[in-house]
């Protein structure tokens, strides 16, 4: 499980870089327990909007309420627990 | 009052963010379509910014910055943009995406810097300038209308005024555009191109340490009747400016090799233009409907620097006072621009 | 610079009705015009609903005299353009001395969409007469061809603040001496485009909306167009009409915080309302009605309403917004509402801010929340503010 997890993890940064335009970061450079927003990575709403479409699109998990965004998105970890606590059998694909 | 053109930046197929490259040497395509020299903006554009931005916003906020820099301006009073087409790679990714995925799992970034006034909001944003801020979205008088208003808020006391021009070639634009018939075909040297560029402005009214030059009058024409009524109108603008021909000495004209669009350039070229020195501008930087920023541009560091480019066969002569700009866009967009020596 | 700008003629469409007449009826029987979709075909028609323009593009094009095939958004600028012409009796033989300023937000869109179907496929297919008037600037041109207008024809666009920056904008030019009459307004049509845009940034609720309520969650979206004919001292003149109002004062300011959000304290709409009062010379207990911007979002309503507990201090004049009958027309929503804020003056009424229940609890104020008559209303202020941190305050004040 903690395997998965870590692949979870790095596969989520990979994913987060990309779709968030970070050219300036490596998946190395992002804490599991960093905050995303503001004072750690410094993502702000629109790119809650972009995580909360990735969720959906690479995970197929819908994030219904905005409201959630902030407890959701707060750190690499709480994503993967999130996807991990909503979703049936977990494959990784690395 | 008169309107000093104190500084600019600008993007565009030349050289031209540098004025001594400009002046140095022509870039030349074999295309139908001109794209901009672009520099490296990770050194003009803070990297949080930048990531969002597309082309057009990149090279609107990188001449926006540059020429408030050589006025050594940091906040500008006003901010005005114009463009004619507006965030172009932004709309038509969204619509496609919209499209193929049936209007379902859309991501907002797209839809969110697609707005017109995206430019003009991105400058506000890097400079934290809460003063007014404008944009203008009106064809082929996109960039005259946004002067137009800069110079009435100069007159209010509004100052100093930042003004830009800017739109961008796309794929999807440069497709559509060339099923309208508007460029030569990619065999063919000779004919119109497609172009882009951003170009920007701080008016001022007075010359300060220096200005580039003296936007001595504007004068638009929509829709005109007749290529007569072209020249009657720019002979009525001269007199109203006390410009004679004589005094002008270099004439930037919108002629592009396109027989149909050039049509309206053929009257002034047999009568007013007649044995001036004149120079089409759309062959350094393309044709798009701002392109009168990029001749304003150019006639601005001619005049500054008293110098023709290296490139240019049959220059003007100097001491150079007067250039006059003649920008049309279609059949129906047309405008004089008289700058002079400040 | 110091001669006055008139208001001699308004024109409008909205989801409450076509014509001036039309939407004061509305606006006095408390009737809204959101529901479910009707002429716009999205996946969202049963989940979303919009204030839409209650005529096909068939029916509207019959009405303006324009071909159906053409931007719906063109549509309706043409006729709530000619309404506002006709109002104030403008004739042809003024065109020399008459500017049109027009704004909009996505130009021929719904047109731009039935193109890319095919030609996101095909780079050759797709009907051209689907693209040719895809800017904004085209649309304007359509109606200012209609209309006989070609003096000075511009078109403004700044998201949801486009044609407020549209009416200042004429405003200026008269008060420059420029020009004696300008047309300005503006003109939004529902399109897919801007429908999943707002879709993807989570703000539209799928209830009908309720501004400035405690439970607000989010807004509608509308569409519509309107337009006022401003008039110079000579203009007035020469229609020999009793003017609506004064434009009074004016005031752009960019709040710089974010693209699309707004700062929580409100920066930008604070500045827009405090210059435009300087602007008008007079002081915040001067204005007796405040046209909200009042979205329904989170975000605008919390900003907007802190702004003006700063600015108004203790006296807080009477406000509401309309938003809440029409929907957020968008490019149109600046003109639409200086439309009621001008009948406001005219006929001494004020609109409620339908659907209040819960009052937001940040504010010590809340809007009106039924339909007040008799009321004596020398000036009233309507805020409209946008995308890319573009505030706009305009000031209209009795004749």
């Amino acid at each position: 499980m903690s395997l998965n997890m870590d692949k979870l993890m790095y596969k989520l940064k990979e994913q987060i870089i990309e779709r968030l335009h970070l050219k300036d970061l490596k998946p190395e450079n992002i804490g599991d327990d960093q905050p995303l927003f503001v004072e750690g990575i410094g993502l702000d709403s629109i790119d809650a909007l972009e995580l909360i479409v990735l969720l959906q699109q690479e995970y197929n998990i819908k994030l219904s309420n905005a409201e959630d965004g902030p407890r959701v998105f707060h750190s690499v970890r709480t994503i993967a627990d999130y996807i991990t606590a909503n979703s049936g059998a977990l494959k990784v694909t690395t | 009052m008169k309107v000093y053109i104190r500084s600019a930046g600008n993007i565009s197929p030349q050289h031209s963010l540098d004025t001594d490259s400009f002046f140095l040497s022509r870039t030349t395509t074999s295309n139908n379509y001109f794209k901009s020299v672009e520099p490296d903006y990770d050194s003009f554009i803070d990297s949080k910014m930048i990531r969002r931005m597309s082309r057009i916003v990149k090279m609107g906020v990188t001449a926006a910055i540059t020429c408030l820099k050589e006025a050594h301006v940091e906040i500008p009073a006003a901010i005005v943009t114009a463009t004619a087409y507006g965030c172009l790679e932004d709309s038509s990714s969204f619509l496609r995406r919209m499209i193929e995925f049936d209007e379902k799992l859309l991501s907002p970034t797209a839809f969110i810097q697609s707005t017109h006034n995206t430019v003009g909001a991105q400058i506000a944003l890097m400079l934290k300038c809460h003063n007014y801020n404008n944009t203008i979205v009106h064809r082929g008088l996109s960039f005259e209308n946004a002067l137009t208003e800069s110079i009435l808020l100069l007159k209010e006391g509004t100052r100093p005024v930042l003004v830009g021009a800017m739109d961008e070639i796309t794929d999807d634009s440069q497709a559509i555009l060339s099923r309208f018939g508007l460029y030569r075909k990619t065999d063919n040297r000779m004919g119109n191109i497609a172009g882009e560029g951003a170009a920007f402005f701080l008016l001022e009214k007075d010359q300060g340490k220096k200005s580039l030059a003296i936007l001595k009058g504007l004068h638009i024409l929509y829709k005109p009747e007749s290529n007569k009524a072209i020249q009657h109108s720019l002979l009525e603008f001269l007199k109203e400016k006390e410009t004679t021909l004589d005094q002008i000495g270099l004439i930037l004209t919108s002629h592009t090799g396109n027989k149909k669009m050039d049509e309206q350039d053929k009257e002034l070229m047999n009568s007013v233009f007649r044995n001036k020195v004149t120079f089409p501008f759309k062959s350094l930087c393309g044709d798009y409907p701002t392109a009168s920023g990029f001749a304003l541009w150019m006639g601005s560091v001619i005049l500054k620097e008293q110098m023709a480019p290296f490139w240019m066969e049959h220059g003007p002569q100097f001491p150079l006072s007067n250039i006059l700009i003649h920008h049309h866009s279609g059949n129906s967009h047309h405008s004089f621009i008289l700058i002079s020596e400040s | 610079m110091s001669s006055h700008t008139f208001v001699a003629g308004m024109g409008i469409v909205s989801a409450i009705g076509n014509g001036l007449l039309a939407n004061l009826q509305s606006l006095s029987n408390e009737k809204a015009g959101i529901g479910k979709m009707k002429f716009l075909q999205s996946i969202h028609s049963g989940e979303l609903p919009v204030g839409e323009v209650k005529f096909s593009n068939g029916e509207l094009a019959a009405i303006s005299g324009l071909s159906s095939q053409l931007p719906r958004t063109a549509l309706l600028s043409s006729i709530a353009a000619y309404e506002a012409l006709l109002d104030a009796g403008w004739d042809k033989s003024f065109s020399q001395r008459t500017g049109f300023i027009s704004a909009n937000t996505v130009g021929g869109m719904d047109k731009t969409e039935n193109f890319f179907k095919l030609f996101s496929k095909n780079s050759a297919a797709g009907k051209l007469a689907d693209v040719v008037n895809h800017e904004c600037g085209a649309v304007t041109e359509l109606v200012a061809g209609q209309l006989g207008i070609r003096h000075f024809v511009s078109t403004v666009s700044t998201a949801c603040s486009s044609s407020a920056n549209a009416i200042f904008t004429g405003a200026r030019m008269i008060r420059a001496g420029m020009i004696d009459y300008a047309l300005v307004g503006g003109a939004d049509a529902l399109t897919r485009f801007t429908l999943n845009g707002f879709n993807t940034l989570m703000i539209l609720d799928k209830e009908l909306c309720k501004p400035f309520d405690e439970n607000r969650h989010g807004l509608n979206l509308g569409e519509g167009a309107a337009y006022l004919l401003l008039v110079s001292e000579n203009g007035l003149n020469q229609l020999g009409k009793k003017p609506y109002a004064l434009v009074s004062g004016y005031a752009n300011a960019n709040d710089a915080f974010h693209q699309t959000a707004s700062s929580p304290e409100g920066t930008g709409s604070y500045l827009a309302m405090k210059n435009a009062l300087d602007n008008a010379g007079i002081q915040p207990g001067e204005i007796d009605y405040i046209n909200l911007h009042g979205t329904g979002t989170q975000n605008n309503d919390i900003a907007e309403g802190t702004a003006i507990q700063l600015l108004f201090d203790q006296s807080f004049p009477k406000m509401s917004s309309t938003k809440a009958y029409t929907g957020h027309t968008l490019g149109a929503s600046g003109a639409v509402e200086a439309v009621y804020s001008i009948l406001a003056i005219q006929q001494g009424i004020i609109f409620p801010n339908l659907r209040l229940q819960t009052p937001m609890k940040e504010f010590p104020f809340k809007p009106v929340s039924g339909f007040l008559r008799n009321q004596k209303i020398k000036s009233v202020m309507s805020n409209s503010f946008g995308f890319g941190g573009n505030c706009t305050s305009l000031i209209f004040s009795a004749a």
